[in-house]
């Protein structure tokens, strides 16, 4: 089945995580600027992380036939410190023009403190200005509840188009919130933190799929880009349909991406040649 | 051996996880149940012996023999 993974930090694996996913048919990956591990000192080595994800790593992808796309943006754990993410945001839009850039993302909220909240409104109003798709993360485990409540808040304010916005890493106690505004949300699958396939197929057949998008994130910690193939075959395993399958795994992250042109890939319906 | 904020540290996520595993597999048979069909379930015996492991699991003052007792739990009786 062909699979495209929303969510994927590619900086952090290696060739051989592209090589079996492009044996497993995934066909795109899409990269969100996050955290490093340790907190960046200067602008610049967020600039030369951007130039790294929107110049190098397509290169990397396409070796092994998969389409690299990325978003730009200075994510929560850094938006602690405001002067370094000004800095960082005023550079952004130059990353807008790039052929593989398609967002602002993922900025979000981690702990909830005022510099977080004052740069992911930022963030959110720079990707009014410039009409570019926003990829919010919320936080993890105990401040997920309260922190997705905030970012509902902060976006609430603002002249946001809810079409445009992915809340990601939703889980049981956070989905309604987000369905019930109209964005775009996403299950992020992780072997012990975020949420599992098991629940993330209990998830879709509680809520149904409509704009949701399922990835398994994979970064430099414990993780594993798999756990989104491991989803599509619980799935089929209930007994859902591969077109079914193709809908959520395939052809809403084409929906969703494809609001902005420069993801020109579109869903497909599979059909028996008569 | 670890001392006891050790344990729990190293076992904290996932013991949360095992949880919410299990949380949700509760919550898949009874969506299932009242989706409608036979609901042969209830006097099946192998749900008898989860729900008989979650008051174990919820007894504070169980020994230190859970994973022992649960196993006996689940064993098959001796023929004969
Ligand atoms: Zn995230």
């Amino acid at each position: 089945m062909q699979i495209i993974q929303p969510h994927y930090h590619a900086i952090a694996r290696t060739a051989q995580d592209y090589e079996r996913m492009a044996m497993s048919g995934v066909v795109a990956v899409c990269e969100p600027a996050f955290w490093a591990g340790f907190s960046r000192k200067y602008p610049e080595t967020f600039i030369d992380y951007f130039r790294q994800i929107s110049e190098f790593e397509p290169t990397r992808a396409a070796e092994f036939g998969i389409r690299h796309f990325c978003w730009v943006a200075v994510n929560p754990k850094e938006a602690e410190n405001p002067g370094l993410s000004r800095a960082v945001i005023e550079q952004m839009p130059e990353f807008f023009k790039k052929p593989t850039v398609l967002g602002v993302g993922e900025t979000g909220l981690h702990k909830s403190s005022p510099s977080e909240c004052e740069i992911m409104e930022a963030q959110t109003q720079m990707a009014i200005d410039h009409d570019q798709l926003l990829l919010i993360h919320t936080p993890h485990l105990g401040d997920k509840l309260h922190g997705t409540r905030r970012v509902l808040e902060i976006l609430e304010r603002m002249p946001v188009n809810p079409d445009k916005v992915w809340i990601d890493h939703v889980e049981e106690h956070t989905i309604r919130m987000v369905k019930d505004r109209g964005y775009w949300l996403g299950f992020t699958l992780y072997p012990i933190t975020k949420c599992s396939p098991k629940r993330a197929v209990d998830l879709i057949e509680k809520y149904g799929g409509e704009r949701t998008l399922v990835n398994s994130s994979a970064d430099w910690g414990p993780s594993d880009p798999f756990l989104l193939q491991e989803c599509i075959l619980e799935f089929r395993r209930r007994g859902h349909s591969l077109q079914e399958a193709i809908e959520i795994f395939y052809n809403n992250p084409a929906r969703y991406l494809g609001q902005n042109p420069k993801f020109d890939i579109k869903p497909i319906r599979v059909e028996e040649i008569r | 051996m670890l001392s006891a904020p050790e344990v729990l540290d190293h076992n904290y996520l996932e013991s949360r996880c095992l949880l919410l595993e299990l949380a949700a597999t509760l919550d898949r048979l009874d969506r299932a149940r009242a989706g409608g069909g036979s609901d042969s379930v209830e006097s099946d015996d192998r749900l008898q012996r989860i729900r008989a492991s979650l008051t174990i699991l919820a007894d504070r003052d169980a020994t230190p023999d859970r994973a022992e007792r649960i196993l006996r739990l689940f064993s098959d009786p001796a023929e004969g």
